[in-house]
Order: structure tokens, then C-alpha cells, then sequence
């Protein structure tokens, strides 16, 4: 245990170049590798380079952060031990991730018996509702997605759609989400079907969606499933027209669909995606902006809206801890239950005691796909 | 009726993907009785390779070949490396040897390749071809083409060829073939080579339409298995007519059934086959000589 402090500290040292005596030991436990990576990669990436940026910039309140971070691999059982490892050896302050709604659930019991701060990067709602006293979660929920879908159709006309959802976790709890708010959308689901996360070929489903009389497609699913699903659809040239989740919301989506078959495509995602078209008095560009760029750079691949969660937590939690000038867990967790006002990649977060995701609606952008390109639907 | 097409034209595809991975399976079968869960892996890598040396410039059909070249002797590596210096161990130990294998081919990708998911554009365009009011598009045909061109291939390999016949003796009883003068050693080295590649070229062809991650292998090679299985395990034409029955049972369970039952459907009729027939549709039936 010395041993091991002693060369954190040498590693911190030698890094950073600085004398870093008394760190803020920030936990996480993110899925790096596993059926989840392509979520906890860039997590992950993040996390790293924004540390290494706020210690080089003198740190929070003049002390360095010491980030233990680990690689539950997707694993809920894996994510739990590492928590408990966080609260009981690593004697964090506050900790970051859950990158997937299993993994943060099997965690949250041991931050609540531990009485740690845990903010969440995964989607699903039940992760807030009901409220936690120590849970809280930076992106937008899957419910927030369906309501903004069927909102857009409504307003486009349709009310008969069609679902086809990934079997894996995300799509079946989006699938959930949305048949829970349809109704008080005023939409009709005429057709609900499932495909296999790493399935080649949707054309059967999407064949008896076009016989279902279905005026609008929805997609809830994430990874390789929805690029297929929109190469399917163009290829059985159905009309009625194609919306898919936040979970596609990366560029690398467009390049695995391919530029033809993406056209059209609607889907409701964080500003990160269009910084470059929002507004000059947006106070969300000057954020996402310079998140894309510096992760771009530092990476080499394109920024996605999974980075910016961890993104967000990891400052919504900086500014809990310079606004507390402490770095015990209950301060730390009273002020980012006061957190109000701040600008992340997801949008303006305001939690409250009711509340513990604190974005609106409004949040979201809804976006087309034209020529190979986000734009926002107007 | 143009429902049905439609779903004869998505199992075709999808079933030819099958029968693809699953002939890689019949050769290192045929040679050692061993069977090779790293063919998932080869497939991932046959596609991965492409994917990178295609954006770093190379055209196409060169980013290909270098791919199937490049797994051909990851094959054979494979076989010196881990398969020749466990020889005379139980199958059941080689077996598990592949897997392990499997998994360290996997990680040394996700090293590599890193973790996004991948694909290169289809060889002849993505304009689907109309036929009776369903749609197949271009890839597809290349994939089914494929999977009958490697059949042919492999089914000449076996019956006409000395070489082919000679993997066939070794695996028929390795101390025999070694006693009339085939070199087993090489036979082995050949056959991994083989496996390898035509692994790669299903991975090169069915990118286009799967895409591709460091972690395809394990999906590809259970379906490709259960096909094997369903055809009868070291027959070129159980691995066909297996995979591409597999696809097409799927795709009818998910258009007329359910698509929730379209794995387990797949599975519950693998299973009955196997019980009425334990070889396999085309399945040889042993005989133990006394």
C-alpha cells in the first residue's frame, strides 16, 4: 500500500511537474473494454485529458486530482467490487461513471452505504427516478428521447409509427420508454419489432413495419444495429421516413450507415454534434466547442456525445468542489445538488433536490442528416 | 409473395455470411478433428486489415489481399506457436487451446484496432437490385457468390487433389498418414493456412454488409458453428447448405413469427436435427473398425 502511494505520487510528480501533497482522489469506473467500449472509450479518454488539463492549470482549490480510474469491462459484478475498492481502499471523495445503466445500478448501493457523491454517465431514467440522496446522472434519459421524437412527428404529421428496437440494454429500456410515453405523445405504435444487436440483415422486420401501415420508423438501438437498419430501410426504399435514437449520435454512425442511406435521417442529440452551427449567443458554443477540438486534437477521432458526459460530470463535480471549499463527500454532494446555470456538452444542468438530472427538453436539438452532415432542424 | 421473397432474399444473405465462417471451420476439421474457435477471429481480422490498410491508402482489392495474406500466416503462426508444441494432447485440450487463442487475438485487436466499430464500402455500389418487389443488394450477391466459390474449391480440394486427400488421411489417423509418407506436420501447417485465409476472405466480403469491430469474432463463429453443426461437422457441403438454411429459417421466424424467436428458433431446429441425426444433415457416419 506505501509502496503503491509512493509511486502514485512519484507518477503524479513527474507528470504534472508539481508538488502535489494533499489530492482530491476522484473515483470511476467506466466499461473501457467490453460491448460497452465504444461508450466508455471515449468516457474514458476524457476523463484523462481533462485531469491532466485541470492539474496543469493548478488543480481545484490549489490541490491536485488524483483520478483511480477502472475498467469494469461492461461487467456489473466487476463494476461493484471496483466500487467498493473506490470507497473502502482508494478513499475517494466522488465518483464518475457507470458508463451503462447496469453497471451504475450494481454500484449505487455501496455509494449510498458509503455516503460518496456518484454521478453516472449512463441513460436510463430509472438511475434518478426516484430521486437518490447520492445519485446523479449527466445524460439526457431515453424517455426524454421518445418525447422529443414523437413531438417531431407529431408535428410532421404522423401519428401510426412503427418501432424496431436492438435487443441489447439500451434498446429494449428505450423500447420500454417510448410504449410508456406514446399515448400522452398522441402517437399509435402499429408495429414493434427486435433485432440482435450484431444481426446483419433487418429486412424482414422492416418488412412487415412497411405492411403495418406505419407512417413514421423509429429505431431505438445503439452500435452496428441502427447503420444496418438505415442501409436496410433505404435499400427497401420505404417512405415513411426514419428516426433513430441519441445512441447513434457519433459521426462514425453517418460513415457506417454510408452517406446515401443516412439522408434524411432524424434524431434528437446533444448540441456537442453542431457546435459549429449554433448560434453566436449560444452560451452552449463556446463549451462544445472547445471540448470537440481539444479531444479531437488529443485523440484523433471524432468527438461524440458519450465523451461529453463524462465531460460534464467531471466539471459539474469540479465546480461542486471549488463552490464547498471542501473536499468532504456530504459538502461535495450538497453543492452539486445546488449546481444551477451550468453550461455542459449535454445543455444547461440545474439539479435540485427532486431533481437529479436537470436538463429540459430543450436540451436536445433535433437534427437531420443531409449530405453526410448533422444540421439542426428548424 | 413479395413478402416472402423478401425474406428468402435476407436469409440467403445473411445464411451465406454463415456458410462462409462456417467452411473455414471444415479444413483444420478435416485435418485434426479439431475445431478452430479462433475462425471467428480470423474472419475479424481479415476485415479489420482491410479496414486499415484500405484508408491508408491501398486500392481495394490489394487492401484485401494483403488482409487474406496476413491472417494466412497469423494461421500459421497459430498452428507452430500454440496447436504443434500441445501435439498428442487430447482434442478436447486443442480445442480449448483455440479458444484461448481466440481471446488473445481479440485482445491484441482491441489493442491495435482499437474499439469502433468499422467498414469499407461495398465492392460494386449499394443500388439494390429489384426482383419481384423485393430487394438484394450487390454485396449480398458477392457474399453468396463467395460462399459457392469456396465450396467448389474446397470440395475439389478434397476429392480431386493428392493434397487435399492427404489432410484427409491425417486426420483420418495421423500415424498411418505419417507411415505412408505424408508429411503431417505440413498438412497441419497447410490447413491452418487455409482456414486462416478463407476466414479473412469471408471477412473481407461480408464487411461491407456485418461491419466490423475487434469483437465480431464470437458471434460469427457461434452462428458459423451451429451451421457446421446443422450441415455436418468437415463437410464442405453440410456448411453450406447449413448456413444458408440457417439464415433462412431466421428470416422467415423474424417475418412470419416473431422477431423476438428468431435466435431461439434457429437453435430449436439445430437441436431436432441433431437428435434425429447426431452427424448432421450430410454428415458421414463413423464406423470403428475392431
Amino acid at each position: 500500500m506505501t509502496l503503491r502511494n509512493l509511486m502514485m505520487t512519484a507518477a503524479t510528480c513527474s507528470m504534472a511537474a508539481m508538488p502535489a501533497l494533499a489530492d482530491i482522489n476522484i473515483g470511476a469506473s467506466i466499461s473501457e473494454t467490453g460491448p460497452a467500449a465504444f461508450l466508455g472509450d471515449p468516457e474514458a479518454k476524457t476523463l484523462r485529458m481533462e485531469v491532466e488539463k485541470i492539474n496543469a492549470e493548478g488543480g481545484i482549490n490549489g490541490e491536485q486530482i488524483n483520478l483511480i480510474m477502472y475498467d469494469d469491462g461492461g461487467d456489473a459484478n466487476k463494476a461493484r467490487t471496483f466500487a467498493t475498492r473506490l470507497v473502502e481502499d482508494d478513499e475517494v471523495v466522488a465518483v464518475i461513471g457507470g458508463t451503462t445503466t447496469g453497471t451504475t445500478m450494481a454500484m449505487v448501493p455501496v455509494y449510498e452505504d458509503a455516503e460518496v457523491p456518484f454521478i453516472s454517465l449512463a441513460g436510463a431514467v430509472e438511475i434518478i427516478e426516484p430521486v437518490n440522496e447520492w445519485v446523479f446522472k449527466t445524460p439526457h434519459t431515453d424517455r426524454m428521447a421518445c418525447e422529443k421524437i414523437f413531438e417531431d412527428m407529431k408535428a410532421q404529421g404522423f401519428s401510426k409509427i412503427g418501432m424496431i428496437s436492438g435487443s441489447d440494454g439500451f434498446g429494449k429500456s428505450m423500447q420500454a420508454q417510448c410504449k410508456g410515453v406514446a399515448e400522452s405523445s398522441g402517437v399509435e405504435i402499429v408495429a414493434d419489432e427486435v433485432y440482435g444487436p450484431q444481426d446483419a440483415d433487418m429486412t424482414p422486420q422492416l418488412t412487415n413495419i412497411k405492411g403495418s401501415g406505419a407512417e413514421a420508423i423509429l429505431n431505438s438501438g445503439m452500435g452496428q444495429g441502427p447503420a444496418v437498419v438505415t442501409r436496410n430501410h433505404t435499400q427497401l426504399a420505404i417512405e415513411a421516413p426514419l428516426y433513430q435514437s441519441h445512441g447513434v449520435a457519433s459521426k462514425q454512425f453517418i460513415e457506417l450507415a454510408g452517406t446515401e442511406a443516412a439522408e434524411g435521417v432524424r434524431l434528437p442529440a446533444a448540441a456537442l454534434l453542431v457546435a459549429d452551427q449554433l448560434g453566436d449567443d449560444n452560451p452552449q458554443k463556446p463549451v462544445v466547442q472547445g471540448y470537440r477540438d481539444a479531444y479531437e486534437e488529443e485523440t484523433g477521432e471524432d468527438v461524440s456525445t458519450f465523451g461529453g458526459h463524462a465531460f460534464d460530470a467531471l466539471y459539474i463535480l469540479k465546480a461542486a468542489i471549488e463552490t464547498a471549499g471542501s473536499t468532504e463527500p456530504a459538502a461535495i454532494r450538497d453543492a452539486i445538488e445546488q449546481t444551477a446555470g451550468f453550461v455542459g456538452t449535454a445543455g444547461e444542468v440545474n439539479y435540485s433536490a427532486e431533481d437529479h438530472l436537470g436538463l429540459t427538453l430543450d436540451a436536445f436539438e433535433m437534427l437531420e442528416i443531409k449530405g453526410g452532415e448533422w444540421t439542426i432542424v428548424e | 409473395m413479395s413478402e416472402l421473397l423478401q425474406f428468402l432474399f435476407s436469409g440467403l444473405t445473411v445464411g451465406a455470411v454463415y456458410a462462409l465462417v462456417a467452411l473455414g471451420f471444415t479444413i483444420i476439421y478435416n485435418a485434426s478433428d479439431v475445431v478452430n474457435f479462433a475462425q471467428g477471429e480470423f474472419v475479424m481480422l481479415g476485415g479489420m486489415i482491410t479496414v486499415f490498410t484500405y484508408a491508408a491508402g491501398l486500392p481495394l482489392p490489394l487492401a484485401a489481399l494483403v488482409a487474406i495474406v496476413a491472417t494466412a500466416a497469423i494461421g500459421v503462426a497459430l498452428n507452430k506457436l500454440a496447436i504443434e508444441p500441445a501435439r498428442g494432447a487430447p482434442v478436447v485440450s486443442l480445442i480449448i487451446i483455440t479458444i484461448g487463442a481466440s481471446i488473445f487475438l481479440r485482445g491484441v485487436a482491441q489493442v491495435l484496432f482499437g474499439k469502433q466499430i468499422h467498414r469499407f464500402p461495398s465492392f460494386s455500389g449499394d443500388a439494390p437490385f429489384r426482383i419481384g418487389g423485393a430487394t438484394i443488394l450487390p454485396q449480398s450477391l458477392w457474399v453468396i457468390a463467395g460462399g459457392i466459390a469456396v465450396f467448389f474449391a474446397l470440395y475439389l480440394f478434397f476429392t480431386r487433389t493428392l493434397t487435399g486427400k492427404a489432410v484427409l488421411a491425417t486426420s483420418n489417423n495421423r500415424l498411418a498418414a505419417q507411415l505412408v509418407g505424408i508429411n503431417t506436420n505440413w498438412v497441419m501447417t497447410l490447413s491452418f493456412a487455409l482456414s486462416a485465409g478463407i476466414g479473412a476472405l469471408a471477412g473481407v466480403l461480408i464487411t461491407p454488409i456485418t461491419n466490423t469491430s475487434y469483437d465480431v469474432g464470437i458471434a460469427l463463429a457461434l452462428k458459423g458453428f451451429a451451421a457446421a453443426m446443422l450441415g455436418g461437422m468437415g463437410n464442405p457441403k453440410g456448411a453450406l447448405v447449413g448456413g444458408i438454411l440457417l439464415g433462412i429459417i431466421e428470416a422467415m421466424t423474424a417475418g412470419y413469427l416473431s422477431s423476438q424467436y428468431k435466435d431461439a428458433a434457429a437453435f430449436v431446429i439445430i437441436l431436432l436435427v441433431l437428435f434425429v441425426m447426431p452427424q448432421g444433415l450430410f454428415g458421414a457416419k463413423q464406423t470403428e473398425r475392431v
